[in-house]
């Protein structure tokens, strides 16, 4: 016998995903889901972020991608609030992974919460988290056609941040191609090429960080 | 690949549509799943196969649909449908615009029906 099902099969994360939205609007926290290759230097940026906002916000991270046990060491020398998830393998967080790991967070007076998705650019895009908006982190030692292999991600991102531009001269990488394959596959999306070696270019991303801060108080 | 949970979401939800129909044997389950959803068949069969083994519903085919991709032209409104290649970056049929353009299907994962007893 046939019975008509029709639904969702990810609809257990979608549910808690929209129930960890409600507690970051009430709580007017911006969540951010870092998304990005392994090694494109997601810990780097948050590094460098942490320490230069943190005399202007509450910052805490949530790490699902520890390359090394440094990572946790680094995010916590800045001062900021950082708990780690044990993914078990898993290729992906989950909103039930961030729903536990808030548990061990302070969210009063907390401005911005990073969530340090697993190194992987085709999983995490399928698995909301709570998040106000998804960054991308791509690498100019990577190709510049990445945004062409894996549109869905490009897609469905806020921001493309483009690290690692002091490396521009010794690499084949082309910073116009790639914002502008990045900007087809999504018309909205803001691409900030940084270094965070050089501490090129982090000034516009420290600016949008601010920018939605503040939208999301009002 | 996340197909291991995809495989673990789907069997609660069979478990729970078959507990409320007073059903025990399953033997078919139809999904539906969009071009751009990252789903690869042969691995959400093999994860299925790997959480049914050696309880009640093992041995239920899954028979999978795939949805194809549908924009919308980011310039004068028109719905179609890109070749296999180039998924996103396609020039609208109908005004030539290639770029920008909102997906409207093809991101799709559902469960459309189980057949059991
Ligand atoms: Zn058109």
């Amino acid at each position: 016998m046939q019975i008509p099902i029709v639904r969702n099969i990810l609809e257990a994360n979608d549910r808690i995903s929209e129930e960890l939205k409600e507690l970051f609007a009430k709580k007017k926290i911006l969540a951010l889901n870092l998304m990005s290759s392994p090694g494109a230097g997601k810990t780097s940026t948050l590094e460098k972020t942490l320490t230069a906002l943190k005399d202007e916000f509450k910052m805490a991270v949530i790490e699902g991608d520890l390359q090394t046990d440094n990572d946790a060491q680094r995010v916590a020398a800045t001062g900021a609030q950082a708990v780690q998830i044990n993914t078990e393998g898993g290729c992906h967080l989950s909103s039930a992974m961030v729903a536990e790991a808030l548990k061990s967070l302070d969210l009063e007076k907390l401005d911005i919460l990073f969530i340090e998705n697993v190194g992987n650019l085709v999983c995490p895009a399928e698995f909301d988290v709570g998040e106000d908006h998804k960054i991308t982190l791509l690498s100019v030692t990577e190709g510049d056609d990445k945004p062409e292999k894996y549109p869905l991600m490009f897609n469905i991102s806020s921001v493309l941040i483009l690290n690692k531009t002091d490396l521009l001269p010794y690499v084949d990488f082309d910073l116009d191609r790639a914002a502008g394959f990045a900007r087809a596959l999504n018309k909205d999306i803001e691409v900030f090429p940084l270094s965070c070696r050089t501490g090129e270019g982090l000034e516009q991303w420290y600016a949008w960080l601010r920018k939605h801060v503040a939208a999301k108080k009002a | 690949m996340h197909e291991m949970s995809i495989a673990q979401n789907l069997l609660e939800i069979i478990s729970q549509e078959m507990a409320k129909n007073g059903m025990t044997t399953l033997h078919t389950v139809k999904i539906k799943y969009g071009r751009m959803a990252s789903v690869v068949p042969e691995a959400l069969e093999t994860a299925f196969m790997a959480v049914t083994i050696k309880t009640d519903l093992e041995g239920a085919v899954l028979e999978l649909e795939e949805i194809p991709v549908t924009l919308e032209c980011s310039d004068c409104g028109h719905e179609f449908t890109p070749d296999e290649d180039e998924i996103l970056l396609h020039p609208c049929p109908q005004c030539g615009q290639d770029f920008g353009h909102t997906v409207k299907t093809g991101r799709e994962l559902y469960i459309e029906y189980i057949e059991a007893e």
